[in-house]
């Protein structure tokens, strides 16, 4: 097993990764080509609205995906292939690759204690001691912030807020000392407050372990505050990735660009909230022969509809868009379409919700 | 909580004299014409000339010291009419408890940890197995296991231990076969459910082997409905015994219940009303106790949702 | 998914326009297959004594336990009768008998949970509480108790298992009742002077009126399983009327003789019957939770 990774090599590579589920009897896309790559180190950000794939993404990448999951196309992690792992190679490949999710209360086993859920893995998969584990879980509570940690353990999760309990699903994925963390929303359940505490925390442990992170949310600025690259899902496909500092102000999607101009400004005053008209399209809703975004884009031309658009690379970035380098040369980019453009009139779906 | 609904039953039984039509000693001598002496005992063991809720003290306090009175037809104590008998159903109910919670629970757990043919063909057995009425069931197997096939008695609690075991079979799965159908389907439900629990994603995303998440996560969180059902369902035997005794000609409390409503001796079958209803609160209170060990996030006599 | 218009009112209307039909088809085959049956036995139960080929209660010793010949399908029972004609006319009670235990624990049980819903605090706490009370009775008990203070018979086991049964839809109609209760519709009708009994009546009940029919179908089918067993023991219909709980006991001196079929006619009628009735129950209880 190769566990040195070279630098130029990243940890995680993800090529053409299509899966289709059987919904309803009928077998559907719901995840089409996507790539991806995150270097060791290195903070990722995954952004969609509801039904663009991004939860899928990252069971995929942990192997969660539903029995009767037909998966095609390459996942490499540390240069091994990730597909084909059984036994307990995959189990050891889940020590390395860890997971935390949405709904806290949900993912944790509420008939069993703190500790016993926190120690799980280590006692189980690397034959630690009981003892020693437990001593682990404690030093760990202690940097997500987590006092009392001899008390906490011998709880239950009904005894803690949801914040809490979600610093403890991080304490614990952290426990097996992973080299990559895959967060699916896990702020987006919490409030306001406690959301910021854990982006922290996150960060933070990051930043102290050197982990690679793949962030996964519906909020544009969030994944922008702690990744270095973001990358944008609709419809199951990865439509743009780009340097989060330059995706704000020279997107190089419209999808991006809607997203971003979304968010209300807390400095300017808006008579009127700007919203992408029309509604998201999911991955088996999308046309095959053309931009999945065409019908909702302010700048659709003729081409779009053409073809599938290909993934190219732009300055530094990829994008999906077959106008995007044109659109950049002009005025205000791709962010040419403001608020009181007729052509967003129609209906109230707005860009910033609450991920799958 | 239970212990009022106990309170409250006892004083139903009591009160059931009450309502009998016409007055407590023709009740009480079901119609009999008794001689002044007895009427007068009667009089006084019941305290008749008394108001209602001080017949129902007595009652209830001598009931707790064992004395239930005595049986008009068979002029003994209904205590001692009761032990004879109570081993008899509490055998009964145990053999078919224990064929309920290792068939039900064991067919459950396969057919909801294996889909295909193997939870197929248990919905369907079990779908069928729940209507069977336990006095059709107890004709069925007479017909086949006793008379046919002759490999089990069809009458009588037989002498000895092991003859009681083959006397009871058939009437055990008899009283089984309806109650073991719901527990394996209860079963299957929660072993599904759990199985599909975000927190089993979790232990597996975590590299948990498979057959420690089915043990540790699965099952054990399963376990809290699956004793909730087999609890109710073992308390409904009491009162079905009753009709399986009668049908195996079994010497039990719930065969004398039905004699003595027939030849309305009313003091025996308020006194067996009683044990059986008894039985049936403890049962309850022993499911609520092991719902409150299984689930931490209930206190003490309540069943979370 | 988009924040929609606020949610149009419900109105009786469109809840009474699902048709019984359009309801049956949903149910799939078994469900259809078990409404004929039901309705095959509610036929006999109807006619049964009319089109019974023999009389049921002409006893003739002599042709005892005389299996099928001539035109008897089924062949005589115990006393000589014919076994086919006894289970046509006994089908009346047999089905007649659960239709009143339903009857009874449906109105009592359905007005104490709209009630308990309606009013909650106090007069929620004394009616649950009372409910859960009546818990602790098996219904073949308070039968068995019935008859022994009231005397065997039909009716005295009915009202016992009416009452015994009357708990379980007062729990199930209780928490619909409450949801429904809580739903801003009913807000909105209170707000306009609608009276209490107006809007349960007219509103919340037909709402929660396919979880009533779900239950009620269920509940049949137990009915009829204590009912027959209460028979069986010989404390409710009485012999030599016809009814099959009663025919299984009275045949059952039969099988060690070898002569096992009228029994397990009877038996196999009343198995039939119970599982028509609790496949239905459970395909319509999917139904009204779907609908939720």
């Amino acid at each position: 097993m190769n566990s040195t990774v070279s630098e130029s090599e990243p940890l995680l590579q993800v090529e053409d990764l299509t899966v289709r589920l059987t919904v309803e009897g009928r077998r559907r896309p719901v995840l089409r080509d996507v790539a991806l790559q995150v270097r060791a180190g290195e903070a990722v950000g995954l952004v969609g609205e509801s039904g663009s794939g991004k939860s899928m993404t990252a069971k995929a990448i942990d192997r969660l995906l539903p029995r009767g999951a037909e998966v095609s196309g390459q996942i490499r992690f540390a240069g091994q292939d990730v597909r084909g792992l059984e036994g307990q190679a995959l189990r050891s490949y889940r020590n390395k690759v860890a997971m935390i999710f949405q709904d806290p209360r949900a993912h944790v086993n509420p008939v069993r204690r703190i500790g016993d859920f926190m120690t799980e893995a280590l006692r189980t998969n690397l034959n630690v001691a009981a003892a020693d584990a437990g001593k682990r879980a404690v030093a760990m509570l202690d940097q997500v912030g987590i006092g009392h940690g001899e008390r906490r353990l011998r709880q239950y999760p009904h005894e803690l807020s949801g914040g809490m309990l979600q610093r403890v699903m991080i304490a614990a994925a952290l426990l097996t000392e992973p080299q990559l963390l895959l967060a699916d929303e896990p702020t987006t359940a919490l409030d306001v407050t406690t959301q910021a505490e854990v982006m922290a925390i996150l960060d933070d442990l990051r930043r102290e372990y050197g982990l690679a992170v793949l962030f996964i949310t519906h909020d544009l600025d969030l994944a922008a505050a702690i990744c270095d690259r973001t990358a944008v899902m609709y419809a199951g496909q990865i439509v743009e990735v780009r340097e989060s500092a330059l995706m704000h102000d020279d997107p190089l999607h419209p999808y991006s660009a809607a997203l971003a101009a979304a968010r209300p400004d807390i400095d300017a005053a808006a008579g009127r909230l700007a919203a992408i008209g029309g509604r998201p399209l999911s991955a088996f809703e999308a046309p095959d022969a053309e931009c999945a975004f065409a019908p909702r884009c302010p700048h659709a031309a003729p081409a779009c509809r053409e073809a599938l658009p290909p993934l190219v690379e732009l300055d530094g970035g990829l994008s999906r868009c077959v106008r995007a380098a044109e659109l950049r040369g002009r005025g205000a980019g791709l962010r040419g379409a403001t608020p009181s453009d007729p052509r967003l009139a129609a209906g109230p779906t707005s860009g910033g919700q609450t991920g799958e | 909580m239970l212990l009022a609904s106990l309170l409250v039953a006892s004083f139903v039984i009591f009160g059931a004299l009450d309502l009998a039509p016409g007055n407590p000693i023709a009740a009480l001598s079901g119609g009999r014409s008794l001689p002044p002496s007895s009427l007068r005992v009667l009089e006084a063991r019941y305290h008749l000339n008394q108001p209602f809720l001080a017949q129902y003290w007595y009652w209830l306090s001598n009931a707790l010291h064992g004395n239930l009175g005595i049986s008009i037809t068979l002029r003994e104590n209904v205590s001692s009419l009761i032990a004879s008998r109570i081993w008899t159903t509490a055998g009964l109910v145990l053999y078919a408890s224990i064929i309920i919670l290792v068939l039900g629970i064991g067919l459950g757990v396969l057919a909801g940890l294996r889909p295909g043919i193997v939870d197929t063909s248990a919905l369907v057995t079990s779908a069928i197995s729940a209507a069977i009425p336990s006095f059709v069931a107890a004709i069925v197997l007479i017909t086949l296991f006793a008379v046919k096939l002759r490999w089990f008695p069809a009458l009588g609690n037989g002498t000895g231990f092991l003859s009681n075991l083959r006397h009871f079979t058939l009437p055990a799965v008899a009283l089984a076969i309806s109650s073991l159908a719901i527990v394996a389907r209860v079963t299957r439900a929660a072993i599904r459910e759990e199985a599909d629990r975000e927190h089993v994603q979790t232990a597996t995303s975590r590299g948990i082997p498979r057959r420690q998440l089915v043990r540790r996560h699965i099952l054990r969180n399963a376990a809290i409905p699956i004793t909730t059902i087999s609890g109710i369902t073992i308390a409904s035997l009491i009162a079905v015994a009753a009709v399986v005794e009668t049908a195996f000609g079994l010497n039990g409390l719930g065969a004398y219940l039905v004699a003595s409503a027939q030849s309305k001796d009313l003091a025996v079958v308020q006194g067996i009303s009683l044990v059986l209803v008894t039985a049936f609160v403890v049962i309850n209170l022993v499911v609520d106790l092991a719902y409150a060990v299984l689930d931490p996030r209930v206190s003490l006599g309540r069943r979370a949702g | 998914m988009s924040a929609a218009a606020p949610a149009p009112l419900v109105t009786v209307h469109a809840s009474r326009a699902r048709s019984a039909t359009g309801l049956l088809r949903g149910t799939g085959p078994a469900g259809i297959a078990s409404a004929a049956v039901i309705a095959i036995a509610t036929v006999v139960a109807i006619v049964g004594k009319l089109v019974a080929p023999y009389d049921p209660t002409s006893a003739n010793l002599s042709l005892n336990f005389i299996g099928p010949s001539g035109g008897h399908f089924l062949g005589y029972d115990f006393e000589g009768r014919d076994v086919l004609s006894r289970l046509l006319a006994g089908a009346q009670s047999s089905m007649l008998g659960p239709l009143a235990v339903v009857i009874g624990a449906l109105v009592l049980g359905s007005l104490l949970a709209v009630i308990a819903a309606w009013r909650r605090g106090a007069v929620d706490a004394v009616i649950s509480s009372v409910v859960d009370v009546l818990f602790a009775f098996p219904g073949i008990l308070l039968a068995v108790l019935a008859a022994a203070v009231f005397g065997a018979g039909l009716t005295a086991a009915a009202t016992a298992l009416a009452i015994a049964y009357m708990p379980y839809v007062a729990r199930v109609l209780r928490g619909a009742a409450l949801k429904e209760r809580s739903q801003p519709y009913v807000a909105a009708l209170e707000v306009q002077g609608a009276s209490a009994t107006a809007i349960c009546l007219r509103h919340i009940l037909p709402n929660i009126a396919p979880l009533i029919v779900a239950q009620a179908t269920t509940m049949f089918g137990y009915a009829m399983v204590d009912l027959a067993a209460v028979s069986f023991l010989g404390l409710g219909v009485q012999p030599p009327a016809a009814d099959w709980g009663v025919m299984i006991s009275e045949n059952q001196v039969g099988i060690p003789e070898g002569y096992p079929l009228p029994a397990l006619a009877a038996g196999a009628c009343v198995v039939a019957v119970v599982i028509a009735f609790n496949l239905l129950g459970e395909r319509l209880f999917e139904r009204a939770q779907g609908a939720r």
